[in-house]
Protein backbone atom coordinates (compact mmCIF):
# COMPACT_ATOMS: atom_id res chain seq x y z
CA UNK A 1 0.00 0.00 0.00
CA UNK A 2 2.03 2.42 -1.42
CA UNK A 3 2.40 5.86 -3.37
CA UNK A 4 5.09 6.86 -4.84
CA UNK A 5 5.58 11.01 -5.42
CA UNK A 6 5.81 10.57 -9.67
CA UNK A 7 3.61 7.84 -9.92
CA UNK A 8 0.93 10.20 -8.01
CA UNK A 9 2.14 12.78 -10.34
CA UNK A 10 1.32 10.51 -13.79
CA UNK A 11 -1.60 9.49 -11.89
CA UNK A 12 -3.02 12.88 -11.84
CA UNK A 13 -1.96 13.75 -15.62
CA UNK A 14 -3.63 11.15 -16.92
CA UNK A 15 -7.03 11.90 -14.94
CA UNK A 16 -6.33 15.38 -15.98
CA UNK A 17 -6.37 14.73 -19.68
CA UNK A 18 -9.17 12.61 -19.36
CA UNK A 19 -11.33 14.81 -17.58
CA UNK A 20 -10.78 17.63 -20.25
CA UNK A 21 -11.82 15.49 -22.99
CA UNK A 22 -15.01 14.36 -21.97
CA UNK A 23 -15.75 17.62 -20.43
CA UNK A 24 -14.31 19.87 -23.03
CA UNK A 25 -16.55 18.13 -26.03
CA UNK A 26 -19.36 18.87 -23.49
CA UNK A 27 -18.77 22.20 -23.27
CA UNK A 28 -17.59 23.34 -27.02
CA UNK A 29 -20.41 22.15 -28.59
CA UNK A 30 -23.00 24.64 -27.03
CA UNK A 31 -20.89 27.30 -28.97
CA UNK A 32 -22.06 25.31 -32.34
CA UNK A 33 -25.31 24.45 -32.88
CA UNK A 34 -25.09 21.47 -35.44
CA UNK A 35 -27.46 21.92 -38.31
CA UNK A 36 -28.54 19.75 -41.66
CA UNK A 37 -25.36 18.22 -42.77
CA UNK A 38 -22.92 18.33 -39.08
CA UNK A 39 -26.13 17.34 -37.38
CA UNK A 40 -26.00 14.28 -39.31
CA UNK A 41 -22.35 13.77 -38.79
CA UNK A 42 -22.69 14.48 -35.45
CA UNK A 43 -25.67 11.67 -34.80
CA UNK A 44 -23.25 9.57 -37.13
CA UNK A 45 -20.42 9.26 -34.41
CA UNK A 46 -21.42 6.73 -31.88
CA UNK A 47 -21.72 3.99 -34.81
CA UNK A 48 -18.28 5.24 -36.35
CA UNK A 49 -16.63 5.09 -33.03
CA UNK A 50 -17.55 1.53 -32.06
CA UNK A 51 -16.80 0.72 -35.89
CA UNK A 52 -13.25 1.94 -34.99
CA UNK A 53 -12.83 0.51 -31.87
CA UNK A 54 -13.68 -3.18 -33.41
CA UNK A 55 -11.25 -3.10 -36.39
CA UNK A 56 -7.93 -3.90 -35.56
CA UNK A 57 -9.84 -7.22 -33.83
CA UNK A 58 -12.32 -7.64 -36.54
CA UNK A 59 -10.35 -6.88 -39.75
CA UNK A 60 -6.56 -7.06 -38.92
CA UNK A 61 -5.88 -9.42 -36.03
CA UNK A 62 -6.48 -13.00 -37.69
CA UNK A 63 -9.01 -15.52 -39.69
CA UNK A 64 -10.94 -16.46 -36.26
CA UNK A 65 -10.90 -13.35 -35.09
CA UNK A 66 -13.29 -12.02 -38.56
CA UNK A 67 -14.77 -15.12 -38.31
CA UNK A 68 -16.11 -14.97 -35.12
CA UNK A 69 -17.42 -11.23 -35.83
CA UNK A 70 -19.12 -12.70 -38.39
CA UNK A 71 -20.82 -14.72 -36.42
CA UNK A 72 -21.52 -12.09 -33.52
CA UNK A 73 -22.83 -10.04 -36.46
CA UNK A 74 -25.17 -12.30 -37.73
CA UNK A 75 -26.16 -13.84 -34.29
CA UNK A 76 -27.22 -9.81 -33.31
CA UNK A 77 -29.65 -9.70 -36.19
CA UNK A 78 -31.98 -12.52 -34.10
CA UNK A 79 -30.77 -13.29 -31.10
CA UNK A 80 -30.82 -10.80 -28.02
CA UNK A 81 -27.17 -9.18 -27.19
CA UNK A 82 -25.96 -11.27 -24.33
CA UNK A 83 -26.65 -14.53 -26.77
CA UNK A 84 -24.85 -13.48 -29.65
CA UNK A 85 -22.19 -11.87 -27.31
CA UNK A 86 -22.01 -15.53 -25.51
CA UNK A 87 -21.87 -17.25 -29.40
CA UNK A 88 -19.23 -15.03 -30.79
CA UNK A 89 -16.86 -15.28 -27.83
CA UNK A 90 -17.11 -18.86 -27.75
CA UNK A 91 -16.48 -18.60 -32.05
CA UNK A 92 -13.16 -17.11 -31.24
CA UNK A 93 -12.26 -19.66 -28.01
CA UNK A 94 -12.71 -22.74 -30.45
CA UNK A 95 -11.46 -21.17 -33.85
CA UNK A 96 -8.15 -20.19 -32.13
CA UNK A 97 -7.59 -23.44 -30.76
CA UNK A 98 -8.28 -24.95 -34.35
CA UNK A 99 -6.55 -22.33 -36.41
CA UNK B 1 -47.53 14.18 -18.55
CA UNK B 2 -46.64 11.17 -16.42
CA UNK B 3 -42.87 11.04 -15.17
CA UNK B 4 -41.28 7.90 -14.80
CA UNK B 5 -40.41 6.88 -11.26
CA UNK B 6 -36.59 7.54 -10.23
CA UNK B 7 -36.99 3.18 -8.61
CA UNK B 8 -37.98 1.54 -11.99
CA UNK B 9 -35.66 3.68 -14.12
CA UNK B 10 -33.13 3.06 -11.88
CA UNK B 11 -33.77 -0.94 -12.08
CA UNK B 12 -33.81 -0.28 -15.63
CA UNK B 13 -30.67 1.46 -16.15
CA UNK B 14 -28.85 -1.26 -14.06
CA UNK B 15 -30.34 -4.18 -15.66
CA UNK B 16 -29.32 -2.91 -19.10
CA UNK B 17 -25.22 -2.40 -17.91
CA UNK B 18 -25.57 -5.43 -15.94
CA UNK B 19 -24.32 -8.03 -19.19
CA UNK B 20 -21.70 -5.56 -20.25
CA UNK B 21 -20.55 -5.60 -15.75
CA UNK B 22 -20.03 -8.89 -16.39
CA UNK B 23 -17.80 -8.74 -19.38
CA UNK B 24 -15.73 -6.12 -18.01
CA UNK B 25 -14.24 -7.94 -14.46
CA UNK B 26 -11.79 -10.07 -16.75
CA UNK B 27 -10.24 -6.93 -18.03
CA UNK B 28 -10.11 -5.49 -14.82
CA UNK B 29 -8.25 -9.04 -12.95
CA UNK B 30 -5.88 -8.44 -15.87
CA UNK B 31 -5.16 -4.73 -15.85
CA UNK B 32 -4.54 -5.21 -11.98
CA UNK B 33 -1.80 -7.96 -12.54
CA UNK B 34 -0.28 -5.92 -15.79
CA UNK B 35 0.13 -3.05 -13.72
CA UNK B 36 1.30 -4.79 -10.61
CA UNK B 37 3.46 -6.26 -12.66
CA UNK B 38 4.75 -2.92 -14.13
CA UNK B 39 5.70 -1.51 -10.69
CA UNK B 40 2.51 0.13 -9.42
CA UNK B 41 0.81 -0.73 -6.00
CA UNK B 42 -2.39 -1.83 -5.74
CA UNK B 43 -3.39 1.43 -4.15
CA UNK B 44 -2.21 3.48 -7.48
CA UNK B 45 -4.15 0.89 -9.26
CA UNK B 46 -7.39 2.03 -7.99
CA UNK B 47 -6.43 5.43 -7.70
CA UNK B 48 -5.77 5.30 -11.41
CA UNK B 49 -9.15 3.36 -12.52
CA UNK B 50 -11.31 5.69 -9.94
CA UNK B 51 -9.62 8.88 -11.49
CA UNK B 52 -8.33 8.11 -15.15
CA UNK B 53 -11.42 5.63 -15.44
CA UNK B 54 -11.10 4.27 -18.99
CA UNK B 55 -9.61 0.74 -19.60
CA UNK B 56 -8.35 1.09 -23.14
CA UNK B 57 -6.21 4.04 -22.48
CA UNK B 58 -5.04 2.57 -19.11
CA UNK B 59 -3.73 -0.60 -20.84
CA UNK B 60 -1.93 1.70 -23.45
CA UNK B 61 -0.71 3.84 -20.24
CA UNK B 62 0.58 0.54 -18.47
CA UNK B 63 2.30 -0.44 -21.93
CA UNK B 64 4.66 2.68 -22.12
CA UNK B 65 5.07 2.58 -17.77
CA UNK B 66 8.79 1.76 -17.10
CA UNK B 67 10.66 2.51 -14.11
CA UNK B 68 11.74 5.56 -13.82
CA UNK B 69 8.26 6.42 -15.08
CA UNK B 70 8.17 8.27 -18.46
CA UNK B 71 5.42 10.79 -16.93
CA UNK B 72 5.15 12.69 -20.01
CA UNK B 73 4.92 10.06 -22.33
CA UNK B 74 2.33 8.25 -20.43
CA UNK B 75 0.18 10.96 -20.09
CA UNK B 76 0.54 11.79 -23.76
CA UNK B 77 -0.27 8.62 -24.45
CA UNK B 78 -3.37 8.36 -22.60
CA UNK B 79 -4.89 11.66 -24.12
CA UNK B 80 -4.10 10.35 -27.45
CA UNK B 81 -6.37 6.47 -26.54
CA UNK B 82 -9.24 9.02 -25.07
CA UNK B 83 -9.71 11.55 -28.14
CA UNK B 84 -12.75 10.01 -28.90
CA UNK B 85 -14.09 11.36 -25.43
CA UNK B 86 -14.05 14.42 -26.86
CA UNK B 87 -16.34 13.67 -29.65
CA UNK B 88 -18.47 11.77 -27.13
CA UNK B 89 -18.90 14.18 -24.86
CA UNK B 90 -20.13 16.63 -27.33
CA UNK B 91 -22.59 13.78 -28.72
CA UNK B 92 -23.98 13.55 -24.87
CA UNK B 93 -25.15 17.33 -24.75
CA UNK B 94 -28.50 17.13 -26.09
CA UNK B 95 -29.56 14.35 -24.05
CA UNK B 96 -28.22 15.06 -20.71
CA UNK B 97 -29.48 18.88 -20.71
CA UNK B 98 -32.60 18.72 -18.87
CA UNK B 99 -31.02 16.69 -16.35
CA UNK B 100 -30.51 17.72 -12.93
CA UNK B 101 -26.73 19.85 -12.67
CA UNK B 102 -25.27 16.68 -10.36
CA UNK B 103 -26.79 13.74 -12.08
CA UNK B 104 -25.65 15.80 -15.79
CA UNK B 105 -22.36 16.66 -13.92
CA UNK B 106 -21.20 13.11 -12.60
CA UNK B 107 -22.41 11.63 -16.09
CA UNK B 108 -20.18 13.90 -18.03
CA UNK B 109 -17.55 13.21 -15.97
CA UNK B 110 -17.36 9.76 -16.03
CA UNK B 111 -19.17 8.16 -19.21
CA UNK B 112 -17.22 5.04 -20.53
CA UNK B 113 -17.90 3.75 -23.93
CA UNK B 114 -20.33 1.25 -22.10
CA UNK B 115 -22.60 3.34 -20.48
CA UNK B 116 -22.36 6.33 -23.29
CA UNK B 117 -23.00 3.71 -25.92
CA UNK B 118 -25.71 2.34 -23.99
CA UNK B 119 -27.56 6.31 -22.94
CA UNK B 120 -27.45 6.97 -26.46
CA UNK B 121 -29.57 4.16 -27.78
CA UNK B 122 -31.72 4.62 -24.80
CA UNK B 123 -32.21 8.15 -26.10
CA UNK B 124 -33.57 6.42 -29.42
CA UNK B 125 -36.99 5.52 -27.37
CA UNK B 126 -36.77 7.26 -24.35
CA UNK B 127 -35.61 10.92 -22.14
CA UNK B 128 -32.83 10.51 -20.04
CA UNK B 129 -33.89 9.91 -16.31
CA UNK B 130 -31.44 10.79 -13.43
CA UNK B 131 -32.72 7.30 -12.50
CA UNK B 132 -31.90 5.71 -15.75
CA UNK B 133 -28.54 7.79 -15.67
CA UNK B 134 -27.45 6.54 -11.69
CA UNK B 135 -28.59 3.20 -12.37
CA UNK B 136 -26.42 2.46 -15.54
CA UNK B 137 -23.35 4.66 -14.24
CA UNK B 138 -23.28 3.89 -10.52
CA UNK B 139 -22.20 0.27 -10.29
CA UNK B 140 -20.69 -0.04 -13.49
CA UNK B 141 -18.26 2.92 -12.66
CA UNK B 142 -17.20 1.13 -9.00
CA UNK B 143 -17.19 -2.12 -10.80
CA UNK B 144 -13.98 -1.47 -12.88
CA UNK B 145 -11.47 -0.27 -9.56
CA UNK B 146 -12.53 -3.14 -7.69
CA UNK B 147 -12.02 -5.85 -10.56
CA UNK B 148 -9.01 -4.09 -11.23
CA UNK B 149 -7.59 -4.32 -7.29
CA UNK B 150 -8.61 -8.14 -7.29
CA UNK B 151 -6.51 -8.11 -9.99
CA UNK B 152 -4.00 -6.96 -8.55
CA UNK B 153 -4.04 -8.42 -5.49
CA UNK B 154 -4.13 -11.57 -7.18
CA UNK B 155 -1.13 -11.08 -8.87
CA UNK B 156 -0.60 -13.12 -11.92
CA UNK B 157 -3.57 -15.77 -11.29
CA UNK B 158 -4.77 -15.28 -14.71
CA UNK B 159 -1.68 -15.91 -17.54
CA UNK B 160 -3.29 -15.87 -20.58
CA UNK B 161 -7.03 -14.29 -20.28
CA UNK B 162 -7.23 -14.36 -24.51
CA UNK B 163 -7.49 -18.46 -23.72
CA UNK B 164 -10.92 -17.55 -22.80
CA UNK B 165 -11.83 -14.89 -25.55
CA UNK B 166 -12.30 -12.34 -22.75
CA UNK B 167 -10.44 -9.59 -25.16
CA UNK B 168 -12.91 -10.84 -28.16
CA UNK B 169 -15.90 -9.74 -25.78
CA UNK B 170 -15.75 -6.29 -25.76
CA UNK B 171 -15.34 -6.55 -29.38
CA UNK B 172 -18.35 -8.75 -29.66
CA UNK B 173 -20.50 -6.45 -27.35
CA UNK B 174 -19.70 -3.24 -29.61
CA UNK B 175 -20.79 -5.05 -32.82
CA UNK B 176 -24.58 -5.37 -31.22
CA UNK B 177 -24.19 -1.94 -29.91
CA UNK B 178 -23.79 -0.85 -33.46
CA UNK B 179 -26.84 -3.22 -34.77
CA UNK B 180 -28.71 -1.42 -31.46
CA UNK B 181 -28.25 2.43 -32.81
CA UNK B 182 -28.57 0.61 -36.44
CA UNK B 183 -30.89 3.83 -38.84
CA UNK B 184 -30.46 2.27 -42.19
CA UNK B 185 -28.55 3.72 -45.12
CA UNK B 186 -27.08 6.47 -42.98
CA UNK B 187 -25.65 3.73 -40.34
CA UNK B 188 -23.92 2.01 -43.51
CA UNK B 189 -21.89 4.09 -44.71
CA UNK B 190 -20.96 5.71 -41.34
CA UNK B 191 -19.82 2.32 -40.71
CA UNK B 192 -18.12 1.81 -43.88
CA UNK B 193 -16.11 4.93 -43.84
CA UNK B 194 -15.09 4.58 -40.25
CA UNK B 195 -13.98 1.07 -40.79
CA UNK B 196 -12.11 2.15 -43.59
CA UNK B 197 -10.56 5.27 -42.62
CA UNK B 198 -9.46 2.97 -39.07
CA UNK B 199 -8.34 0.01 -40.90
CA UNK B 200 -5.74 2.56 -42.69
CA UNK B 201 -4.89 4.22 -39.70
CA UNK B 202 -4.36 0.74 -37.75
CA UNK B 203 -2.23 -0.47 -40.09
CA UNK B 204 -0.32 3.08 -41.00
CA UNK B 205 0.05 4.97 -37.61
CA UNK B 206 0.72 3.55 -34.41
CA UNK B 207 -1.06 3.85 -31.20
CA UNK B 208 -4.64 4.37 -31.00
CA UNK B 209 -4.94 7.13 -33.75
CA UNK B 210 -6.76 4.62 -35.18
CA UNK B 211 -10.01 4.85 -33.29
CA UNK B 212 -10.06 9.25 -33.66
CA UNK B 213 -9.42 8.79 -37.53
CA UNK B 214 -11.82 6.08 -37.90
CA UNK B 215 -14.31 8.17 -36.21
CA UNK B 216 -13.86 10.90 -38.04
CA UNK B 217 -13.93 9.32 -41.60
CA UNK B 218 -17.19 8.15 -40.30
CA UNK B 219 -18.70 11.25 -39.58
CA UNK B 220 -17.43 12.69 -42.98
CA UNK B 221 -18.79 10.25 -45.15
CA UNK B 222 -22.07 10.56 -43.50
CA UNK B 223 -21.52 14.13 -44.33
CA UNK B 224 -20.77 13.99 -47.60
CA UNK B 225 -23.59 12.01 -48.60
CA UNK B 226 -26.19 14.00 -46.23
CA UNK B 227 -27.51 16.35 -49.54
CA UNK B 228 -28.25 12.78 -51.22
CA UNK B 229 -29.90 10.96 -48.69
CA UNK B 230 -32.07 14.41 -48.03
CA UNK B 231 -33.47 14.13 -51.89
CA UNK B 232 -34.25 10.83 -51.97
CA UNK B 233 -36.66 10.74 -48.64
CA UNK B 234 -38.01 13.70 -50.40
CA UNK B 235 -38.88 12.49 -53.39
CA UNK B 236 -40.31 8.83 -51.03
Amino acid sequence: MTLDPVHLLTLLGMAAVTLLFRVGGYVLVRYVTPVGRVKAAMEAMPAAVLTALVVPMTLATGVAETLAAMVTVLAVLRLPLIIAVCLGTATVVVLRIII
Amino acid sequence: MERPGFWPELRRGFLDILPLMAGVVPFGLLFGTLAVQKGLSPLEVILMCATTYAGGAQFVSIDVWATPVPVFAVVLATALANTRYFLMGAALRPHVRHLPFVTKAWFVTIHSDETWALAIKRCGSARLTPGYVIGLTVMFYLNWPISCAIGAWLGSAIENPARFGADFMFVAMFLCLIRGMWQGRTSLVAVLGSALCALVAHLWLPGHWYIFIGALGGMSAVALVYRNNERAEGSA
